[in-house]
C-alpha cells in the first residue's frame, strides 16, 4: 500500500460538555475523493478544524505523509498541503477577483508596490487551473455563492494544495452549480490533487466520492468504499435507525376535489395550469428551478396572485389575492425558505407554533388566553416530536429537521383542509425527513388534500400519489409513482 | 450534596439575570447616580420638591418615547412625535382660548374635551404615518421625519412661529395639580398609559404579533398576520402618545409653540434605545423604557445642581452615556458567539438537543 496522505490515529476532541470527537481514525490517499458524513453536529467540522491545525486534539496524532504531528499549527497544515475552504469561504467582498486572488502572492513576495500586470497574470493563471472564467474586475461581493467559492478554491490551489478540504460546499447551490463543482473535483483528482469534501446528502457521496467515512456523536461508525454503500446502509449509519420504505397509496379519495386549478397563469412565470387535488391526495409537483413550481406554488397561497384562470375550493371559484385569503378557505403552506419566510427565528418556538391561529387563543377583546396557548404549544411539541426542552427557547436553537417541524405545527395549528409544502424536507436530516413523510401520509389519510413541490425527486417518488412535472411554465406530464423512475422524471424535466 | 430545589433557585436567579442583564444593568446606574448624588449634594437633591418636579416634568418626553418604543418593536421608529405633540397643543391651545370665559375661567366640560380631541388628533396624525407606512412602503424613518416637518409647518402656518397663550389657567393648574398633594398629575397620565401599553404588548395577542412583525416582515406575511392594520395601529398609538406628551407640555409651559420641546425627538431615539429595544425591531420591554426615562431625568436634574456644569454639556453626556450602553449590549450580546464556527448566513445554526 502507498503511503497515505494524511491520517488521523486515535483523534478526541472535546468542548465544555460535549465530546465533540471520540477515537476518531480514517485516512486518504494522495489524489483520493472523500467524502465526509454525518448528521448535524456530529463532530465534521471539528474533525476539519483537527486536521487544519485551528483545534488541537485532546489526545491522538496526525500523520501527513508519513510524518507524525502530535500538535499542528495551521501553517504546519498548510506547508504539508493542506487548504480548508469555509463555509463562508474567507473571501475579501471588497476586493476584486484579482485583488483576491493575487494578494497572497504579492504579500508572500514582500513585494510592497501592486504590480497590476503580474496580478493579472497570476489571477488569470489561477482560474484557468480549474477552466473557469470570472471576470477579474469584478468586486468579490458581487458574486454569486459559487462563484466565490470557484475563487476560494484557485486561491488554495496557488499555494501548492495536495489535499483540499471543503466544508459543506454544496449547500447553498443550485443542481447546476453543484455539478460543475463536481467537475472541478474530478479535474483536481487527474492533477494529483485529493479531495475532502464534507455533506450530508447521499446523492452528493454516491456521485463523487470514492470512498466515505461517517461520523455519528464524534465516532466513526463506517468507513470504506463507496461502491459498498446503499441508500439503506447510508441512512443507517447517519442515524442509527432502521427507515423502512414507505411508498404513499392515496386512501378514502374524495370524490370531489378540494382545490382545482383551471387554466391558472401568471405573466413570465406560468401559464395554462389545470390540475385538481382531492382529500386524501398528496400529488407532488416538480420541475427545475425556473420552470414555474415556486411562482405556483406562491399563487395558491396568495402571494403572487394569478392573473389568468381561476382556482376553485370545493369547487367554487376563489380569488387569493394574500395570504390572508388563502388562511380563510383553510389553505396552508410551508414555505421553502425557513429562515426569510418561515420562522421568526430569533422568537421562541412557542410564539412560531401559534402565531397563525393566535387570534383564536384569546380570551376576549384580544386578550392571550396564556393557558389556551401553551396547551396548544404543548400539543404541537409532543405531536411533532419536536426535541426541545423548552418551547420558550429561540426557535434558532434548533436542528432544521426540527425546524421545519415548527413550521408544519404553525399550519396543522390552524386546522388546514388543503396544505402546500414547498420543499418540505429541505435542509432536514434523514432522521426528521423520514418522520416529516410519516406526518404527511397520516395527514392525507386524516382527509387533507397536500401538494408537494420539490425537486427531490426521491421524495415526490415515495410519497405522492400523483406526479405533475413542470417545465418551461407549463405542467408537461402526469406521472404515477409506481411505474416512473428518477431517470423518466428528469427527461421530462430538462 | 447539593439537591435539585436548592440548585433550581439559584439557576432562575441566574436565568433570570441573563434575561434582564440590560435592566440590571439601568438599576445599576440608577443606583450608582443617586449615590453619587447623595454623597456630593444631598440636600440639594434629596427633597420631596425636587423629585415631584421631576416627576411633573419626564411624563412630557416619557410618554412620546412609549409610542417611539412601540414603532421601534415593529422595526420602524417615530420621528414626528414631537410635531404631533405641538400640532396638537397648538390646536387645543386655540381651542382653550376660545372656551376661555371674561372672568378667565374654563366651563368643566373643557379640560374632558380637550383630551379627548388631543387623543383623536394624534390618533389620525399617526394614522397618517401608518399609511405612509403600510400603503406607501416609505421607511418609516423618512416617512415620520417628513410627517414631522409637515406637522411643524402647519404649526407654524397657523401660528406664525407665535405662541399660544393667554387661555384660562384653570387647564394648567389643572394638571400641575397633585394628588394627595403628592402625585403630580402629570406621573398619573404617564403612569396610566404605560400601564396601557404594558397590558397591550404583554397581554394582548396585538402585542405578540409586533414582536414577530419586528423580528421579520417577510415571515409575518406567510404567517397571514394583517400587517398593515398592525402598522396603523402601532402608528396610531404613537400619535396618541405624543399627543398626550404635547397636552402635558402645553399645561407645564402654560402655552403652545411650534417650536417647543424640539430636543425630545432624538432624545426618545435615545431613551428608546438605552432601554434595551432592539433598533431593528421584535425585541425590547416596557421596564426597561421606563428606567431609561427615570435615568435620564435623574441625570440630567443632579447635572442641574452643579452650578459650575454649564448645561451644554448636557447632550455631551446623554450621547456618553448612550454610546456607553451600546458598546456594552455590543459586548454582552457577542459573547455568545464568539465560539462559534463561521457559518454561512443560509445555513442553520448547530441544534444542542
Ligand atoms: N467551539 C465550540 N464550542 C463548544 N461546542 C462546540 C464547538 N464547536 C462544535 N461544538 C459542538 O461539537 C459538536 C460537533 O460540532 P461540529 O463539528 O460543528 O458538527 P458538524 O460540523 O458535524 O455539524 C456539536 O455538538 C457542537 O455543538
Ligand atoms: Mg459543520
Amino acid at each position: 500500500m502507498s503511503e497515505s496522505l494524511l491520517e488521523t490515529v486515535g483523534i478526541y476532541k472535546s468542548f465544555v460538555g460535549v465530546q465533540a470527537l471520540k477515537n476518531v481514525s480514517f485516512s486518504m490517499q494522495p489524489g483520493e475523493i472523500h467524502c465526509l458524513a454525518g448528521e448535524n453536529g456530529s463532530g465534521k467540522s471539528t474533525l476539519i478544524k483537527v486536521i487544519s491545525g485551528v483545534y488541537t486534539p485532546d489526545a491522538g496524532h496526525i500523520e501527513f505523509q508519513g510524518k507524525q504531528y502530535k500538535k499542528i499549527s495551521p501553517i504546519d497544515a498548510i506547508n504539508n498541503g493542506i487548504q480548508v475552504i469555509y463555509q463562508d469561504f474567507s473571501v475579501f467582498p471588497n476586493l476584486t477577483v484579482m485583488e483576491n486572488l493575487a494578494f497572497n502572492n504579492e504579500l508572500a513576495e514582500g513585494r510592497r508596490l501592486v504590480n497590476w500586470k503580474r496580478m493579472k497574470s497570476i489571477a488569470e493563471e489561477a482560474l484557468s487551473k480549474i477552466n473557469v472564467s470570472i471576470d477579474l474586475d469584478a468586486y468579490v461581493g458581487t458574486l454569486s455563492v459559487a462563484e466565490k467559492q470557484m475563487i476560494a478554491i484557485s486561491r488554495a490551489l496557488m499555494q501548492d494544495a495536495r489535499l483540499i478540504i471543503m466544508d459543506e460546499p454544496t449547500t447553498a447551490l443550485t443542481k447546476k452549480e453543484v455539478t460543475n463543482l463536481f467537475e472541478i473535483i474530478t479535474q483536481l483528482k487527474a492533477q494529483g490533487i485529493a479531495t475532502l469534501f464534507v455533506s450530508h446528502k447521499l446523492n452528493e457521496v454516491f456521485e463523487i466520492s470514492e470512498r466515505f467515512t461517517i461520523l455519528r456523536s464524534g465516532e466513526v461508525v463506517a468507513s470504506g468504499a463507496t461502491s459498498d454503500l446503499d441508500d439503506r446502509k447510508f441512512s443507517f449509519y447517519m442515524t442509527g435507525r432502521e427507515f423502512e420504505k414507505r411508498n404513499f397509496k392515496a386512501e378514502n379519495v374524495s370524490k370531489n376535489p378540494i382545490f382545482r386549478a383551471e387554466k391558472a397563469g401568471l405573466s413570465n412565470h406560468f401559464s395554462d395550469i389545470s390540475f385538481s387535488l382531492r382529500q386524501g391526495e398528496i400529488i407532488g409537483i416538480t420541475g427545475l428551478l425556473d420552470s414555474g413550481r415556486t411562482e405556483l406554488a406562491l399563487s395558491m397561497f396568495g402571494v403572487r396572485p394569478i392573473d389568468k384562470g381561476t382556482f376553485f375550493v370545493d369547487e367554487k371559484p376563489v380569488s387569493i389575492r394574500s395570504p390572508r385569503d388563502a388562511i380563510n378557505y383553510d389553505i396552508g403552506y410551508v414555505p421553502e425558505d425557513r429562515l426569510s419566510e418561515g420562522l421568526f427565528l430569533s422568537q421562541s418556538i412557542a410564539d412560531n407554533i401559534v402565531i397563525s391561529k393566535i387570534d383564536q387563543l384569546t380570551k376576549k377583546a384580544g386578550v392571550l388566553d396564556k393557558e389556551q396557548r401553551s396547551k396548544e404549544v404543548a400539543r404541537w411539541v409532543e405531536n411533532l416530536a419536536i426535541a426541545t426542552p423548552d418551547a420558550n427557547n429561540a426557535s434558532q436553537t434548533l436542528s432544521g429537521g426540527n425546524q421545519q417541524r415548527i413550521v408544519l405545527a404553525k399550519w396543522l395549528a390552524c386546522n388546514p383542509r388543503i396544505l402546500v409544502m414547498n420543499g418540505p424536507t429541505v435542509g432536514v436530516d434523514i432522521g426528521s425527513k423520514h418522520d416529516i413523510h410519516g406526518i404527511l401520509h397520516d395527514l392525507a389519510k386524516n382527509g387533507i388534500g397536500i401538494i408537494i413541490f420539490s425537486d427531490d425527486l426521491p421524495e415526490v417518488i415515495e410519497n405522492c400519489s400523483r406526479i405533475l412535472v413542470m417545465k418551461n411554465g407549463t405542467i408537461v406530464t402526469e406521472l404515477s409513482p409506481e411505474n416512473t423512475d428518477e431517470k423518466m422524471i428528469l427527461s421530462y424535466m430538462l | 450534596m447539593m439537591t435539585k430545589d436548592t440548585i433550581q433557585p439559584l439557576q432562575r436567579f441566574q436565568h433570570m439575570y441573563r434575561n434582564d442583564r440590560h435592566l440590571w444593568r439601568l438599576v445599576l446606574m440608577i443606583v450608582l447616580w443617586l449615590l453619587f448624588m447623595a454623597i456630593t449634594r444631598f440636600s440639594k437633591f434629596y427633597s420631596m420638591i425636587n423629585f415631584q418636579t421631576m416627576a411633573a416634568q419626564f411624563p412630557e418626553f416619557g410618554i412620546m418615547s412609549l409610542g417611539v418604543m412601540l414603532c421601534m418593536i415593529t422595526g420602524g421608529i417615530d420621528l414626528s412625535v414631537v410635531g404631533t405633540a405641538n400640532l396638537t397643543s397648538i390646536l387645543m391651545g386655540f381651542l382653550l382660548l376660545r372656551l376661555t370665559d371674561a372672568a378667565g375661567g374654563l366651563p368643566a366640560f373643557a379640560i374632558p374635551l380637550v383630551f379627548l380631541l388631543a387623543i383623536l388628533i394624534g390618533g389620525s396624525l399617526g394614522l397618517f404615518n401608518g399609511l405612509l407606512v403600510s400603503k406607501f412602503h416609505i421607511p418609516p424613518i423618512l416617512a415620520t421625519m417628513g410627517s414631522g416637518e409637515l406637522f411643524t409647518g402647519i404649526c407654524l402656518a397657523m401660528t406664525n412661529g407665535n405662541a399660544v397663550s393667554k387661555f384660562s389657567r384653570t387647564y394648567a393648574k389643572t394638571i400641575n395639580n397633585r394628588l394627595f398633594d403628592l402625585i403630580p398629575v402629570q406621573l398619573i397620565i404617564f403612569i396610566v398609559m404605560a400601564a396601557l401599553i404594558w397590558f397591550l404588548i404583554s397581554k394582548t395577542v396585538f402585542g405578540t404579533k409586533i414582536y414577530m412583525l419586528g423580528t421579520n416582515e417577510n415571515v409575518a406575511k406567510f404567517s397571514g398576520l394583517n400587517i398593515d392594520s398592525l402598522y396603523l395601529k402601532t402608528y396610531m398609538l404613537s400619535g396618541i402618545c405624543a399627543a398626550l406628551g404635547g397636552m402635558i407640555m402645553l399645561a407645564n409651559y402654560n402655552s403652545a409653540r411650534a417650536d417647543y420641546g424640539t430636543v425630545y425627538t432624538l432624545q426618545c431615539v435615545l431613551i428608546v434605545v438605552l432601554g434595551g429595544v432592539n433598533p431593528s425591531g421584535g425585541r425590547g420591554r416596557i421596564s426597561g423604557v421606563v428606567l431609561a426615562i427615570i435615568l435620564l431625568r435623574l441625570l440630567e436634574t443632579g447635572l442641574n445642581r452643579f452650578p459650575r456644569i454649564s448645561s451644554y454639556y448636557i447632550s455631551l453626556i446623554w450621547g456618553g452615556v448612550l454610546i456607553l450602553v451600546m458598546v456594552m449590549n455590543y459586548f454582552t450580546e457577542h459573547k455568545k458567539v464568539v465560539f462559534q464556527e463561521p457559518t454561512h448566513p443560509t445555513l442553520q445554526k448547530e441544534t444542542t438537543e
